[in-house]
């Protein structure tokens, strides 16, 4: 069987990818990929511990599986405010949305 | 660590989901963003697939695959006139580059001690120690790369579903997710609708 | 694959090996007979849609014309493949594979028979519904790689099309699965062979299946995804040769498996007389289930005519979601509610005792009501709707209204 360690690698791997494209894209949309990619990562962390150290107990999988709720709600109203800041003010830039900074 | 397909399948899912992982930040066209995260994403169910948490990895295709990332497609489509940017990382992306890949570094060293695997065991205690003599793992199965069917009755199906509607279990957590997912639902679409005026 | 990686060992290899080429086998000869299909239901279709329009259908190439699609392939397959410009070549040739792919992947939960079944996961249902969405991705990826407006409108229509009719499908599929208590595939049909089949436990659960199906492959009526006479067909308008033909093969391949699916869902899937001594006979009946199921989905198709996009999204989120809804809590509560039958004895004593028949006759009857009833309700609210239009209209043009209807109403 692989080992626990490179199952931790990728999702570390995974994390950092994500947080790189969530503090360096500027399309908002891509910024919300980055976040799904970071959650990826969680629930590859919470599967793997799960399987590994505790196959007999369900938490592991129901903390996935409650991921999996968490980020389809975030990206539903993620992307809606995305669409409707597009429709509002015309771009999907992050750095162009600064309403509140005067 | 000897070479088995499961080894193989393992490496083949982990450049999937970190290589589709990478070209979702890197990529300039936000389109070929979408499709590479639909790549990580598979990848991850393939992961899970390997891990035996077979739910998780279909539930992955349906939620992510299915729908997340079509929404997300879908998002692209209605904004397609910012596909053509020029610049698509702003001028702190190496910081962020420095940041992430410090960040990773971080990660690996911490989890540098579990490289030997009876250090696994010493850390999380004997839970560890007794998982091998509990794994049902089928001789024939383990070469073909094919789980086997005892090795899916880890956690089944049907505890998972038992433990989301029973009070010791997680009920509670179980409704709050359906109300946060109504509202999320009723959320977005008064958000995104535009004004009848 | 029980059956291969046996005969491989009778053969004398080792155990390990012997399951491992068993496997790849039969894979590859349950993913060839199932993609080979098609050249077979084409002609089914052809020579079907041709009685439906009073036309005699392909006639020439064999008896009946039944070796038509060869040439045909053959024809596909020597032409030029065509890149147009700017399209985004790598999406744009991934799309049809993954179509393919998509729904040859689906076969692999269905049981044929007893004991054949290429692998009898126990979240069958879940990955049914699961590689079902995958095929939306394809579409989408050909509508935007095409770089084409025809293909991206019908990429949009698609998104949404499929994304709803997935709802009201996984709704009905819920009622199998909560009946047998399982999602197996196998085990959804073992249930069916035990108790009557889940159709007259759900009928209208399973009329409904076959419509979300439907509106999931984008057929007529509900083909608004290709659309030839508005969209010039859609997301496949750029593709020609074999490409455009993997379409097409996934297209029909999806047809028949809603078919095969619902048969294994609802109709006892292999499940017949004499199967446990025989079970080659599984496969037989499987098929002619699947195929009676097939031939209501074309008489459907050529019947209809196509519905406007609003209307079929109007249909999907106001009847069959929550008629599904419905449905499924009532069959729910009911499953509970009434008496549970003995499970002993053989098949007669099991499904003729009192219980049995008051539950199956109880359920079935008050499915159907709810079907009744809700296609009454559908029918009031379009009437008002089409005589609110026509009010609005004759409020706008008196004159014409009574140019138009001199004898007045």
């Amino acid at each position: 069987m692989v080992p626990l360690y490179f199952y931790l690698v990728v999702s570390a791997g995974l994390f950092a990818i994500g947080a790189y494209g969530a503090l360096a894209r500027r399309n908002a949309i891509a910024i919300v990929m980055s976040v799904e990619l970071m959650l990826n990562a969680a629930n590859i962390n919470l599967v793997a511990f799960w399987r590994y150290l505790n196959p007999f107990e369900i938490n592991g999988q129901i903390f996935a599986a409650f991921v999996f709720i968490v980020a389809a709600a975030e990206a539903a109203v993620g992307l809606a405010l995305i669409i409707s800041i597009y429709r509002n003010r015309q771009t999907v830039i992050v750095e162009d949305v600064n309403m509140l900074k005067w | 660590m000897e070479i088995t397909w499961q080894t193989i399948a393992f490496f083949a899912f982990a450049v999937m989901t970190l290589g589709g992982g990478l070209m979702v930040v890197i990529s300039r066209n936000l389109w070929h963003s979408a499709l590479f995260l639909m790549l990580s994403l598979f990848g991850t169910s393939g992961l899970f697939v390997l891990l035996v948490a077979p739910f998780l990895a279909a539930v992955q295709v349906l939620v992510y695959i299915g729908a997340i990332a079509i929404l997300v497609l879908f998002a692209i489509m209605l904004t397609r006139r910012m596909m053509g940017l020029e610049e698509t990382q702003n001028t702190q992306w190496p910081a962020a580059a420095a940041v992430a890949v410090l960040l990773f570094i971080i990660l690996v060293i911490t989890l540098s001690p579990l490289v030997d695997e009876k250090a696994v065991t010493d850390i999380f205690g004997d839970k560890v120690a007794n998982l091998n003599a509990h794994l049902p793992v089928d001789p024939d199965a383990k070469g073909s790369g094919v789980v086997a069917n005892d090795d899916l009755k880890i956690v089944t199906v049907e505890k998972i579903g038992e433990a989301l509607v029973t009070r010791d279990g997680f009920v509670l957590p179980f409704e709050l997710a359906s109300i946060l997912l109504t509202a999320a639902l009723i959320g977005a679409i008064v958000v995104a609708r535009e004004d009848e005026a | 694959m029980y059956y291969a990686s046996k005969l491989l060992k009778d053969a004398g290899l080792s155990d390990g090996l012997a399951n491992t080429l068993g496997i790849y086998i039969s894979v590859l000869l349950l993913a060839t007979v199932f993609l080979l299909l098609p050249i077979f239901t084409i002609w089914v279709e052809r020579k079907v849609a041709a009685r439906f329009q009073n036309r005699v259908g392909p006639n020439r190439v064999g008896p009946f014309g039944i070796l038509q699609s060869i040439p045909d392939v053959v024809k596909l397959l020597s032409k030029e493949l065509i890149f147009p410009r700017n399209v985004d070549r790598i999406p744009y040739m991934i799309s049809p594979v993954l179509m393919v792919v998509s729904v040859i992947m689906m076969v692999a939960v269905v049981p044929l028979a007893p004991n054949i079944i290429g692998t009898d996961l126990s979240i069958g249902a879940l990955y049914f519904v699961a590689i079902s969405s995958l095929s939306t991705i394809g579409v989408v990826m050909a509508g935007w790689g095409s770089n084409n407006k025809y293909a991206l409108l019908g990429a949009f229509r698609t998104v949404a099309q499929l994304i709803s009719y997935e709802i009201p499908m996984v709704f009905t599929l819920l009622v199998p699965v909560m009946l047998a208590g399982t999602m197996s595939m196998q085990k959804i049909v073992d249930f069916q062979g035990d108790n009557y089949w889940i159709f007259f436990y759900a009928p209208t659960a399973f009329i409904i299946f076959i419509l979300s199906n439907l509106g999931e492959v984008g057929r007529s009526p509900f083909d608004l995804i290709e659309a030839e006479s508005e969209l010039v067909a859609g997301f496949m308008i750029e593709y020609s040769a074999m490409a455009f033909a993997m379409f097409y093969l996934a297209e029909f391949l999806h047809a028949f498996l809603i078919g095969v699916f619902a048969a294994t869902l609802f109709m006892g899937g292999w499940q017949g007389p004499f199967v446990q001594d025989l079970p080659v006979l599984g496969i037989l009946y499987l098929s002619a289930k699947a195929f009676f199921i097939y031939f209501l989905t074309m008489w459907i198709r050529l019947t209809l005519p196509r519905f406007r996009i609003d209307q079929m999204m109007a249909f999907n989120w106001k009847f069959l979601v929550p008629v599904s809804i419905v449905h499924l809590l009532i069959t729910g509560f009911l499953w509970k509610v009434l008496p549970e039958p003995e499970v002993t004895g053989n098949i007669f004593d099991r499904l003729f005792n009192g219980e049995a028949l008051l539950r199956v006759g109880v359920m079935f009857l008050l499915s159907a009501l709810v079907f009744v009833f809700s296609l009454r309700m559908l029918r009031n609210a379009i009437l008002r709707g089409r005589e609110a239009t026509s009010a609005k209209l004759r409020e706008a043009y008196p004159a014409a209204h009574a140019a138009a209807a001199p004898a007045g109403d």
